[in-house]
């Protein structure tokens, strides 16, 4: 996993859910189709303007709904870095691990506003909002999922662990 | 271990203690789970593991635990879908997987159907909806596809042990009133952040409802935002299972919590005080009493999915729906949740009564719930829905409006042909 996240910041509220990530219309196209449609339900700019190592600042329950990768998959094919936000819903948080892509649960992110260059350490668990000079303290990942996280999400891992038998 | 082996446990910590071959287990502890049943769909199933698991040169742990089931592309309306189905079709061939069912219902509803369900089990969905299952007295999960190729080639899974929300509720539900007014509202008082909690369903008015509404509690928990939702098992339990031609295990009725069991919160709830719920746009959590909405217009009632179109919830549009025409201006879709269930309706009367009324009857599947299926709302469209899920753009356009509520209030919504109260199309008793 990438030890250094910079880029700029995606303010959203809370109950981003994964119809807003992966509209059911385009579950069936390509991923870079349905990336394309990502968030254009309330954001019709994110999918043609985010860029590479970006990051998604939003409130609770982040990812609610359905078990869908792709709602995931779709914000990792678009160069996204990492998503930090008060809360995740449960599955969509273990995709994103198992996926590569770094959720990090903060509580506090008052102050950061769309477009302020954000710096994040998933291992440390900080976020430095390097525009406003402000530093946030996340929940570290726990210890048991750092394996998966280390090896670049679940299908590296159990590339290893099947190798090894 | 001695001071958790002493320790009163919840059902759910139970089925997992015995999932991880231990005596018990505490909330918090990661432990890896053996799996006793695995359920997977078109969307989310073999087009998403098939590759991953030949990129590991993994084979299924066990065929005959994993359950498939095409719902979501069904039937095809297009080349893309069609290819999904067939490819689905293939992979459950090739891989000699036990219970694949074609176009039969829609997984949540097949599972128990077909008497897969058993009190005690752990089990994983590849969907959202899978806490469906603990209705039935299991555990039962939604993960997403990376995690689904890791459960199918390895037989097992790790979780952090969840912690309990005992959810009670007493007295007798008032006529208009369902499950789905049970859920809405809890949505609506316990917001949809329970996250890692598990819904545990219990008193004297879940004692007494049917399988078919206790899914429904169990359904919408995802709603809620729960790690799952679970029902201790009972006679209720044990007869659904014996008439599906399975045999309920000797020692179904064990799996309850204990007397003592430490839960996170207990809620206390009085179903006599209950009036119908409605959603509005675009989130569950946006409930509201029937008698506190204008009547607005409404262009398309669905009842459908996994959440609102079983047998039961047919009879309860039925009741509604006897003698009465669907509004003009209005259209009503019913897509039933299995072709079991369009069968025993066929049978008992109750699609007679419906496509008297002017329903329109779909093919079975997940169908417009997820945007995928016929039903889809146009731009400024508003539709009252059996679903469980109401965001914005769901079912259709961005901005269009879905509002939930009980096949009672979808039936009754399509005769008024708008926002209506089932009360006042109901008999008193």
């Amino acid at each position: 996993m990438s030890d250094s996240i910079l880029g700029n910041a995606w303010v959203y509220g809370d109950n981003i859910d994964t119809d807003l990530l992966a509209p059911g219309a385009y579950m069936k196209s390509t991923l870079s189709e349905l990336a394309a449609h990502c968030l254009e339900a309330i954001d019709t700019d994110f999918a043609s303007q985010v860029n590479k190592g970006d990051v998604i600042v939003a409130g609770d329950a982040f990812g609610i709904g359905s078990s869908r990768e792709q709602a995931a998959q779709a914000l990792v094919e678009l160069g996204v870095a990492a998503v930090i936000a008060k809360s995740f819903a449960r599955i969509f948080y273990r995709n994103a691990l198992n996926l590569g892509l770094p959720v990090l649960f903060c509580p506090d992110l008052e102050g950061i506003e769309k477009g302020d260059v954000i710096a994040v350490d998933p291992i440390k668990g900080v976020v430095e909002n390097k525009t406003k000079g402000q530093v946030f303290t996340c929940e570290p990942i726990p210890a048991e999922l750092m394996a998966i996280v280390n090896a670049g999400g679940l299908m590296p891992f159990l590339k290893n662990k099947f190798n090894k038998q | 271990m001695n001071s958790a082996n002493s320790q009163a446990q919840t059902l759910a910590q139970k089925i997992i203690a015995k999932a991880s071959g231990k005596s018990s287990v505490l909330p918090g502890e990661i432990v890896t789970c053996a799996l006793d049943m695995v359920l997977m769909h078109d969307s989310s199933g073999p087009r998403r593991v098939k590759a991953r698991l030949e990129e590991l040169g993994a084979s299924v742990f066990d065929p005959s635990k994993v359950v498939l089931v095409s719902d979501h592309f069904v039937p095809a309306t297009d080349p893309e879908s069609a290819e999904i189905l067939a490819l689905t079709r293939k992979w459950a061939s090739d891989n000699q997987i036990a219970h694949f069912y074609d176009m039969q219902g829609i997984c949540h509803v097949m599972l128990p159907q077909q008497g897969h369900l058993k009190p005690g089990m752990f089990l994983v969905g590849g969907d959202s909806h899978s806490p469906t299952g603990g209705a039935f007295g299991t555990f039962m999960v939604g993960i997403g596809a990376t995690e689904m190729t890791g459960a199918l080639a390895t037989g097992e899974i790790w979780i952090k042990v969840p912690e309990t929300i005992r959810i009670n509720w007493t007295g007798s539900l008032p006529r208009g009133c369902s499950a789905k007014d049970i859920m809405l509202f809890l949505c609506a008082q316990l917001g949809m952040n329970n996250n890692y909690k598990v819904m545990e369903f219990g008193g004297d008015t879940i004692r007494n409802m049917s399988m078919y509404e206790r899914m429904v509690l169990c359904n919408m928990s995802a709603e809620l935002g729960g790690k799952t939702g679970i029902i201790e098992a009972d006679q209720t339990t044990v007869d659904w299972i014996n008439n599906t031609g399975e045999t309920a295990p000797e020692n179904a009725l064990t799996w309850v919590s204990d007397d003592d069991a430490k839960y996170e919160t207990v809620y206390n709830f009085d179903a006599s005080e209950l009036v119908p719920q409605v959603a509005a746009p675009h989130s569950p959590e946006n409930t509201h009493p029937i008698d506190s909405f204008e009547p607005i217009k409404i262009h398309q009632a669905y009842i459908g999915a996994c959440t609102g179109a079983k047998l039961s919830d047919l009879r309860m549009a039925a009741e509604v729906l006897k003698g009465r025409q669907v509004a003009k201006g209005t259209r009503l879709l019913i897509a039933p949740a299995s072709i079991k269930t369009t069968n025993a309706a066929t049978k008992d009367g109750t699609l007679e009564i419906l496509t008297d009324a002017g329903a329109i009857i779909l093919p079975t599947g997940c169908g417009a719930c997820a945007g995928m299926g016929a039903g889809a709302i146009a731009n400024g469209e508003n539709c009252i829905s059996s679903t469980s899920r109401n965001f914005k753009g769901r079912m259709g356009s961005p901005d269009s409006n879905v509002y939930l509520g009980s096949p009672y209030t979808v039936a009754a919504c399509a005769v008024a042909g708008t926002l209506a109260d089932p009360r006042d199309y109901l008999s008193k008793d």
